[in-house]
């Protein structure tokens, strides 16, 4: 069995991991450095009989994971303190909002840049206010610049010239330029406060953004970390509101995201063995490429199938661009090289 | 504009360890740690008693300090402190 | 991958996949000494690939990936494969370990403590260090040190030795043939030829060392000591540490520790023979 597989069948509860051979290790650990949940799956495996080594790793992986998710959340706070003397008010968004929420994905995940959205009318402001705290732009080219400013859903990325850390602005969870335009108005409005005290997206949106951030946004890199997101949280959210899987549908329908949210519930049942309800449990012939994608990896790490990897990077700036300015882009692109 | 209050991290946040002529400091909360001279391990000390702007607590500062000629010591006061505020050791109250 | 090859550097068991027969055949010669524990998992990946099928045989170069990459790395000469894994392990290591503090620095051990040696590359510690290995002490490693964040202890990381440019011929002429690696000239670190630790070094690799002398050397210039103060070493070491921020506060409690507890002098030496004996001198005194 490739270690891929075995290492989403470790995290599904497929797998009996005291059963391992010490080779499938090795491909389990490679896989899930190079998916960047290498302390997803040290969570995960936490209290099971494992090879001393392999207990050993996941403790500093564990532990790790702990510091890198404060010093996430401090970047939040500092933004917090930046934008709340001007009257901004924000919601975090992925790995930082699961954090805050104390949600079940966030044990071990790996958090990034901080991703904040706020209202379109505050970006100026927040803009401004970031700057004046020590918030810098990340040298950039003025395509690039001017790409993010005309097209995206986000301003260009801001580094923090002290702790040499990356914010990114969002106003709304997809490309200005992609065919579905979410209700950005609705996220920012129906968001929730967390335990931190941060604000997050309310749980079926949470979702949607998820899915979207996965399937429609995004070449599917990362894809197996975002669909765990995907699949713990849906299933917690379920467990705690019976009626958490209609609201995620009608929210879906909002936001113009019926079609990704159904696709990543399909693969997480796929995957990582979710149950869904009636109406959810069905079966389209084009996740097979999904799943492809998403388990393209062999025991060594490394991408394969590269071809259907670039597939799924020209359908992601389709999805993202019209036609025309697509071309234009990958043009521009292409020049500088 | 009036000088704004600040008020120091809660306690237990910060470890602060005396390295010879340098204090380091963890804060607990970010994960960093910052390298400082004096006076700003007394002025995080002197903080700690409550919320407070510049001048307040360059008062409670010449109570055990020898700030010499202390009415200019305002203003360095209250520079020294948008500085702890920027590396996140003190916010503003 | 085609060819491959487990290695176990300390408390870190790599392994490493190449495209190429060569530099898994001489890695197998540099590191056939070392412990093998087969029923032991990977804990880093260290890959040597061609970027094109092709590239294999057409003008073979040598790119270096694993589970951390430097993004545009420029790819070696396959007739650097040796450096180029050593490059793999050492990024590795230096991104991906969490156990210990690690600190840029060469160390070397006797009778259960360790002297410590940090500097730019350029700054002799590496030579110091194999130097040292030679003599009375035991060589625990010429670029890494592993610091114990729960006990304070130092660990070894005895991976081959990379001697460069002068080093080469200082250390050839002391050490049996059978323990160099080829020589590789004209890389982008220079000349560069591995030198395979003392076999009791390789066997003691497992066993702690207490630090009891931080040494930041600077080769060429007159001889020179000068003490070195809590602050300055704490600030260096934080530089020449690659996990020190991800260790959170157990890398802050481990650095203090050993800040406080550790004498520190940088010296300054116009050779090898002056270096040396700076070290013995300090030593003798520290420890009197």
């Amino acid at each position: 069995m490739s270690a891929v597989l075995t290492f989403v069948d470790l995290l599904a509860g497929r797998r009996d991991a005291a059963a391992l051979a010490p080779r499938e290790w090795d491909g389990v650990i490679g896989v899930a450095r190079s998916e960047a949940m290498l302390a997803t799956l040290a969570h995960r495996l936490e209290g099971v009989d494992l090879p001393p080594s392999v207990a050993a790793l996941f403790a500093d992986q564990r532990a790790a994971a702990a510091v890198a998710q404060r010093q996430a959340l401090w970047e939040a706070e500092m933004a917090r303190r930046a934008l709340a003397p001007v009257g901004i008010e924000f919601v975090l968004l992925k790995g930082a909002a699961y954090a805050a929420a104390g949600m079940a994905c966030a044990a071990g995940r790996q958090i990034g840049d901080l991703d904040i959205l706020v209202l379109a009318s505050d970006i100026r402001r927040a803009e401004n206010a970031l700057l004046n705290a020590g918030w810098e732009w990340v040298k950039s080219d003025p395509y690039d610049d001017f790409y993010y400013r005309e097209h995206m859903h986000e301003l260009p990325p801001l580094i923090h010239k002290l702790r040499d850390r990356m914010i990114d602005v969002h106003h709304t969870i997809l490309p200005r330029t992609h065919r579905i335009t979410p209700d950005a108005l609705a996220l920012v409005s129906d968001a929730v406060a967390s335990a931190d005290g941060f604000a997050v997206l309310n749980p079926a949106d949470m979702a949607c953004h998820c899915a979207a951030h996965m399937l429609a946004d995004g070449d599917l890199q990362g894809g197996l970390r975002n669909l765990w997101d995907f699949n713990l949280m849906t299933g917690d959210f379920a467990a705690a509101d019976q009626g958490f899987w209609d609201r995620l549908d009608a929210r879906a329908r909002l936001h113009g995201l019926q079609e990704s949210v159904r696709r990543a519930a399909r693969l997480s049942r796929d995957l990582y063995g979710a149950v869904l309800p009636a109406g959810w449990d069905g079966h389209d012939p084009a996740d097979r490429w999904f799943r492809q994608r998403l388990l393209a990896r062999d025991d060594w790490g490394r991408v394969t199938q590269p071809l259907l990897e670039q597939a799924f990077y020209i359908r992601s700036h389709w999805l993202r661009m019209p036609a025309a300015m697509l071309a234009r882009h990958l043009w521009t692109k292409w020049r500088k090289r | 504009m009036p000088d704004p209050a600040y008020r120091a991290a809660p306690p237990g946040a910060l470890r602060v360890e005396p390295l010879g002529e340098l204090t380091a400091i963890f804060d607990r909360r970010s994960m960093q740690t910052h390298l400082v001279v004096s006076p700003m391990p007394e002025i995080l000390a002197a903080l700690g008693a409550g919320d407070c702007d510049a001048a307040t607590l360059t008062a409670r500062l010449a109570e055990s300090f020898d700030l010499g000629g202390a009415d200019d010591a305002t203003p360095i006061v209250a520079e020294r402190l948008g500085e702890l505020a920027a590396m996140g050791l003190v916010a503003r109250a | 991958m085609r060819h491959s090859i487990r290695i176990a550097v300390g408390p870190v068991q790599f392994r490493i996949g190449s495209d190429w027969a060569a530099p898994i055949a001489a890695l197998e010669r540099l590191y056939a000494g070392y412990p093998q524990d087969d029923a032991r998992p990977a804990e880093a990946t260290v890959r040597l690939f061609a970027a094109r099928p092709w590239r294999r045989w057409v003008r073979p170069s040598v790119h270096i990936g694993g589970d951390f990459v430097v993004p545009d790395a420029l790819p070696l000469p396959l007739s650097m494969g040796l450096l180029a894994a050593e490059m793999g392990m050492n990024l590795q290591v230096a991104l991906g370990w969490r156990r210990h503090m690690l600190l840029h620095a060469s160390a070397v051990a006797r009778d259960g403590r360790a002297l410590i040696m940090s500097g730019e590359s350029g700054s002799g510690k590496s030579t110091l260090a194999a130097l040292l290995g030679e003599d009375e002490w035991r060589l625990m490693g010429d670029e890494f040190t592993l610091i114990d964040p729960v006990g304070g202890d130092a660990f070894a990381f005895p991976r081959a030795v990379s001697l460069k440019n002068e080093a080469i011929a200082a250390v050839a002429g002391r050490v049996d043939a059978a323990r160099l690696g080829p020589l590789m000239a004209g890389t982008p670190k220079g000349d560069i030829r591995h030198l395979i630790p003392r076999a009791d070094a390789i066997a003691a690799m497992h066993e702690p060392a207490r630090p009891a002398l931080l040494l930041f050397p600077r080769f060429g210039g007159g001889t020179a000591i000068e003490p070195m103060g809590e602050g300055e070493v704490f600030v260096r070491l934080t530089e020449a540490s690659t996990n020190y921020v991800a260790l959170g506060e157990a890398g802050f409690a481990a650095l203090t520790r050993l800040v406080r507890e550790t004498p520190a002098f940088g010296i300054s030496y116009p050779d090898s023979a002056t270096g040396i004996a700076l070290v013995e001198q300090l030593w003798a005194e520290t420890l009197k």
